[in-house]
């Protein structure tokens, strides 16, 4: 295995370009590809495979603000599997039940931001106390943990159903983030010589923002930080961490406040996005599982990309082949574990 | 050198009745009778339905005992296996439906159900333990939303209806006592099956898989293919079931291999006990006339919260299920001599 996984810049060839040069040129390529399929204006031939260049350039922006939300999901899973070996199938319930704190408090107080501070505050102290309570007691049983936590999702799912009925919920954006931008994309060019730029949803982009600024925060702290340096401790050798004096529950708790805060503030916000609803939480479960496979466990870059390809084919998916969207996802994890099984940014132990 | 002369070893060959063991005799017997005494309801609604679910159960607790490998993707196989049925068989949904015999038909399926449990097990074995839980649970919500979606096979959100139960040897099994009979057939065959499968050859190279992959693969066994060919074997327990599942309901949907149903036949089989093939049925009977009889408790719409607690309670303090109660409870009632020494 260890050979194989070698950095590819080791495999330098007498004159020619190292692979690393050949895989840098061919990015710089599809990025070229993409830069030019979003900003040109489509000839018609190509309007005629890809349906519309309108249809073709939303899908990718929903796709990559989907992505942007499981990301958001998907960050705190992988973190919390990556260290403590916790497959929290409760995720999607964590997810859920911000969404409905956040719609709660969003719409009593009538502050949004409260909201959206509601459901990470209060998810991270029920994160903390899930971990406490009942993930430590069973601790390296991960079998058990795993058990015990699709015990919590049914207990949830049931409870959730019980408060908030089976009806669907929009949280109210505030009016800041409401309305449409338009982007510098055009789509079309009408007849009169007029260019028809594309608009777009604002709060969709403030939530991708959200997303990358938080992406960027998360990966500061794994690798600026003392806490962020026991983590990634802790995902390569737990054991060795606790023997050097760390004191590793009170990591795993921080780990776990912060991917469920995480998991609820993108119940909050994505319930503003969309909508929600029972059901939402298993939606994100399946998200989150195949972002840690696809991505590899307890790395954040992995979660990244594999949330980018899932939001990305589950919205290209929906437009261009709605009845099967779910098997490109389906395709992406097999192929994953295919030629990568412990995922692309994932480590072989 | 008395010793010699005292004993001369006669290698006894216990008659099969002694093979079989008095508990299973006992068992049997009061299984073929139930019928006798139980009413319509009990006979189908407890018996069948449990039983059925055992099987289900069974073909997890084959991949999980003896392989290590716990498996969420068990109800997406039956579930193929039901829409195979409903697809080559015959249904009132005005699609598909190719009219055959429900003797090719259910075979069939089940093969097709195994050859598609083998798929998911090549692709879970590719990684080890808790990823295959993960594995299989993606695959199963991916077929429940792949199902919800696609009318052109699944027939979208209402599935296929009007799937009967076939007749045959001048027996309706719709009949409530004939489709007792046959899941109880069919239960046994695969119980039976399991244990024998358990101590062959085949079995102990499984189970020693489970305990320690690279010694095994040291030792020149392919251990990829050992574990697929048991996902097939699964495969074909859990085709059986699903096979029942869809004549007992008479229909199937993407409802029947959601999530909820894919972590019910979990609990079912975690309830049971994950060490010996019996504690599926007993979890599946357990879960079942919960069902049934918890709705006067707690009312039809916090069952899944009752369930889900008791759940947690099982896992909490009995890992093993209700066999692993047994199990710590057994020697207070053994005789005081026998009783392990404290």
């Amino acid at each position: 295995m260890s050979i194989l996984d070698r950095p590819s810049s080791s495999g330098i060839s007498g004159g020619g370009v190292s692979r690393r040069q050949a895989w840098g040129l061919f990015w710089l390529l599809v990025a070229a590809l993409v830069a030019w399929l979003v900003f040109a204006v489509w000839p018609d031939w190509l309007n005629a495979i890809l349906i519309s260049k309108k249809a073709f350039v939303s899908a990718i922006l929903n796709g990559i603000t989907l992505a942007g939300l499981y990301f958001l999901v998907a960050s705190g899973f992988t973190l919390i599997f990556g260290l403590m070996r916790n497959v929290n199938l409760a995720h999607g319930s964590l997810y859920l039940l911000g969404a409905y704190i956040g719609y709660e408090v969003a719409s009593r107080t009538g502050y949004w931001l409260l909201g959206v501070a509601a459901g990470f505050i209060v998810l991270a102290a029920i994160g903390v106390v899930m971990q406490v309570v009942v993930f430590r007691r069973l601790e390296g049983d991960d079998l058990r943990q795993t058990l015990v936590s699709i015990g919590i999702s049914i207990v949830a799912a049931d409870l959730m159903l019980a408060v908030w009925a089976g009806g669907t919920y929009q949280i109210a954006v505030p009016e800041w983030l409401d309305g449409a931008v338009t982007l510098p994309v055009i789509t079309a060019v009408r007849s009169n010589g007029a260019s028809v730029f594309l608009t777009y949803p604002f709060y969709r982009i403030a939530v991708l923002a959200a997303a990358i600024v938080i992406g960027i925060g998360l990966w500061l702290m794994l690798n600026k930080t003392r806490v962020g340096m026991m983590i990634r401790a802790g995902v390569d050798d737990r054991a060795m961490l606790s023997a050097s004096g760390v004191n590793v529950h009170a990591v795993f708790a921080i780990v776990f406040a912060v991917g469920a805060g995480l998991a609820g503030f993108a119940g909050v916000v994505g319930g503003s996005a969309l909508s929600v609803a029972p059901g939402e939480d298993i939606r994100y479960l399946l998200a989150s599982l195949v972002v840690v496979i696809v991505g590899g466990m307890g790395s954040i870059s992995g979660a990244a990309i594999g949330a980018l390809l899932i939001g990305l084919a589950e919205q290209l998916g929906l437009v261009y082949f709605p009845t099967y969207g779910v098997v490109l996802t389906f395709i992406i994890m097999v192929v994953t574990l295919a030629i990568r099984p412990q995922g692309i940014m994932g480590k072989s132990r | 050198m008395t010793i010699s002369l005292q004993s001369t070893p006669v290698a006894t060959q216990p008659n099969w009745l002694d093979k079989i063991g008095a508990g299973h005799i006992l068992l049997g017997i009061a299984l073929v009778l139930y019928p006798l005494v139980a009413s319509d309801f009990f006979l189908t609604q407890i018996g069948g339905y449990s039983l059925i679910f055992g099987m289900l159960g069974l073909s997890l607790m084959m991949l999980a005992g003896y392989g290590g490998m716990v498996s969420l993707a068990q109800i997406t196989v039956a579930g193929i296996a039901a829409y195979c049925i409903a697809i080559f068989g015959d249904n009132n949904s005005h699609l598909l439906g190719f009219g055959w015999p429900w003797w090719i038909a259910a075979p069939v399926a089940i093969l097709i159900a195994a050859i598609a449990s083998s798929l998911i097990g090549w692709i879970s074995v590719r990684t080890e333990g808790i990823y295959t839980i993960m594995i299989t649970l993606a695959i199963a919500t991916a077929t429940f939303y792949f199902a919800q979606q696609n009318y052109a096979i699944f027939n979208g959100h209402s599935g296929y209806a009007g799937i009967r139960a076939p007749a045959f040897w001048g027996v309706n099994s719709r009949d409530p006592k004939a489709f007792y009979y046959l899941c109880l057939g069919f239960s046994v065959l695969a119980y039976a099956a399991i244990l024998y499968g358990s101590r062959s050859t085949f079995g102990l190279t499984l189970q020693a898989i489970r305990d320690n992959p690279r010694r095994m693969r040291a030792l020149g066994f392919n251990v990829t293919a050992h574990k697929v060919f048991a996902w097939f074997l699964a495969g074909i327990i859990g085709g059986l079931g699903g096979v029942l599942l869809v004549w007992f309901n008479g229909r199937v949907s993407p409802g029947t291999i959601g999530v909820d149903a894919a972590i019910d036949v979990l609990i079912i089989a975690v309830i049971g006990g994950l060490r010996h093939p019996i504690g599926p049925f007993l979890g599946a009977l357990v879960v079942v006339l919960m069902q049934t009889f918890a709705i006067d408790l707690v009312g039809a719409e916090r069952f899944n919260t009752l369930i889900g607690l008791v759940f947690l309670v099982i896992v909490f303090i009995s890992p093993d299920g209700i066999l692993g109660l047994w199990a710590k409870f057994k020697p207070n009632f053994s005789q005081e001599s026998l009783r392990p020494g404290r």
